[in-house]
């Protein structure tokens, strides 16, 4: 299994789903730079028309070339409230980055989602391992 | 604190919005100013033709939805957003909240511009009457407005977070259902609009009462958790209640509880809290989460395999500056 980056703010939504997923992961702070393929998990803030979806943050975080080159996946959340917008971030990471969205969960997940990701994430990775780096 | 006193007089402040002490009341200023908007961006009277396809009892069910909607926005606009101002942290979160009170009179007022643009004087005032004889919509209203008046803080958010993203929802589900029918489209898109401030004020309470949790005592914090989950408990209860008597006439209430479990989760993650039931009993109608948010395939899981995969390189407008790539 490889790395796990994920972004939360201060409402913790994310975080909590991450505690219960009970992987290794790193929350992204001001100086955040992995070594390790990983998948990033983040939440979606976007002003109403779609704008600024992506915190400042995250996209600090991916302005990083040699961050930006490990990544493999996204997970994208938000509120299913939001509409249109739901998940934003993470569709607007996986078009920038190339890489695939791989699941969408509204605000901590339920336990359903924790499984469904917990699950997803060791099956993605053993295929990753597979195809090569 | 005594205001009479002459000594330890603070000084009246200004709001200063070039020192904001906590990220969040900006941001959520920032969300909340740009999704302002009035009933009469959407043109309600599209949905006349609609509306005349709804039989004597749908009219009237959704009438009287509507009415207990606006009760609970009159609730939240005239006590609720007010009955947080004092426990107010920073001069920006009374701005918030002052913005949120206002948002609640727009959302009640909204309600009458369907009423005016749709119905028949006498099916109005024969719902307000209903809605203040109807013992369930009434102890909804009862068990908030308790709570409002309680002394603790802590508790008062609880009351107003449940309000926010779980009271509504027994009325919000039926413009969605007549939405996912192609009913009353333009009213279903009113009542997006309430939706999602909704959710902006329900994650914005909930965050304040997770910093307010941080400043008691462990004891304190195990209360106020089994405070809120019993209150939960009772306001299921009249919710159910308030459902069947509403939604039974038309075959609907277990699909509406469906969405009152899936809501109610979703209200206890805005104050921190696990969810409280199973996924057995929140699988809500496809269709009305469809009808909820249109447009975003609201089930996206790449990991089952089961072809639903995002496509990758559909262009996506990231107008951001501050990306590098
Ligand atoms: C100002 C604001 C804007 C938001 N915009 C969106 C959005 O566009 N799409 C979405 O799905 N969720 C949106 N959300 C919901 C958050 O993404 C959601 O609450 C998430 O769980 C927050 O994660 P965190 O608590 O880990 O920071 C927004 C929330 C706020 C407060
Ligand atoms: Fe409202
Ligand atoms: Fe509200």
């Amino acid at each position: 299994m490889t790395g796990l980056v994920y972004y939360s703010s201060g409402s913790g939504n994310t975080r909590r789903f991450v505690e219960r997923l009970g992987l290794p992961a790193t929350r992204i702070a001001a100086d955040t730079r992995v070594t390790e393929p990983f998948v990033l998990i983040t939440p979606s803030y976007s002003d109403g028309e779609g704008h600024g979806a992506v915190a400042k943050p995250v996209i600090r975080f991916l302005n990083d070339p040699a961050n930006r080159a490990l990544i493999r996946g996204v997970i994208g959340t938000g509120n299913l409230n939001f509409g249109e917008h739901f998940a934003l971030a993470g569709k607007i990471i996986a078009t920038k980055c190339q890489v695939p969205l791989l699941y969408t969960f509204e605000l901590a997940g339920t336990e359903e989602d924790v499984a469904r990701v917990r699950q997803g994430l060791e099956t993605f990775w053993t295929r990753q391992r597979s195809i090569g780096p | 604190m005594n205001a009479q006193s002459p000594v330890r007089r603070t000084p009246t402040r200004a709001v200063n919005w070039n020192r904001v002490q906590d990220d969040t009341d900006l941001t959520v200023w920032n969300r909340l100013t740009s999704n302002f908007w009035l009933p009469e961006k959407v043109p309600l009277s599209n949905d006349i033709p609609s509306w005349a396809t709804l039989t004597d009892h749908e009219q009237q069910l959704t009438i009287r939805v509507f009415t207990g909607l606006t009760m609970l926005d009159t609730v939240q606009a005239s006590v609720g957003a007010m009955a947080m101002m004092p426990d107010a942290v920073t001069p920006h979160e009374e701005a918030v909240l002052t913005n949120i009170a206002f948002m609640e009179s727009v959302h009640a007022r909204s309600y009458s511009s369907i009423f005016s643009t749709l119905c028949a004087t006498k099916d109005i005032d024969e719902a307000f009457r209903w809605s203040e004889e109807n013992p369930h919509l009434q102890k909804k209203a009862r068990l908030v407005l308790e709570h409002y008046r309680s002394a603790d803080p802590l508790r008062r958010k609880v009351a107003s977070v449940f309000l926010e993203s779980f009271m509504f929802y027994s009325g919000f589900y039926l413009p969605m259902h007549w939405s996912s029918r192609a009913k009353l489209t333009n009213t279903a898109d009113l009542i997006r609009l309430i939706i999602r401030d909704e959710a902006v004020h329900g994650y914005y309470i909930g965050y304040k009462f997770q910093r307010a949790l941080e400043r008691v005592t462990e004891a304190e914090r195990a209360e106020i958790k089994d405070f809120a989950f019993a209150m939960m408990f009772d306001l299921y209860e009249v919710e159910e209640a308030y459902t069947e008597e509403l939604y039974d006439g038309v075959g609907l209430s277990e699909d509406v509880k469906k969405f009152l479990h899936y809501n109610a989760n979703k209200a206890l993650m805005n104050l921190g809290y696990e969810a409280l039931f199973p996924s057995s009993v929140t699988d809500v109608n496809p269709a009305i989460l469809a009808a909820l948010s249109p447009n975003s395939d609201e089930n996206h899981d790449f990991f089952s395999g089961s072809g639903s995969s995002y496509v990758i390189g559909k262009a996506v407008a990231t107008e951001d500056e501050d990306w590098d790539f």
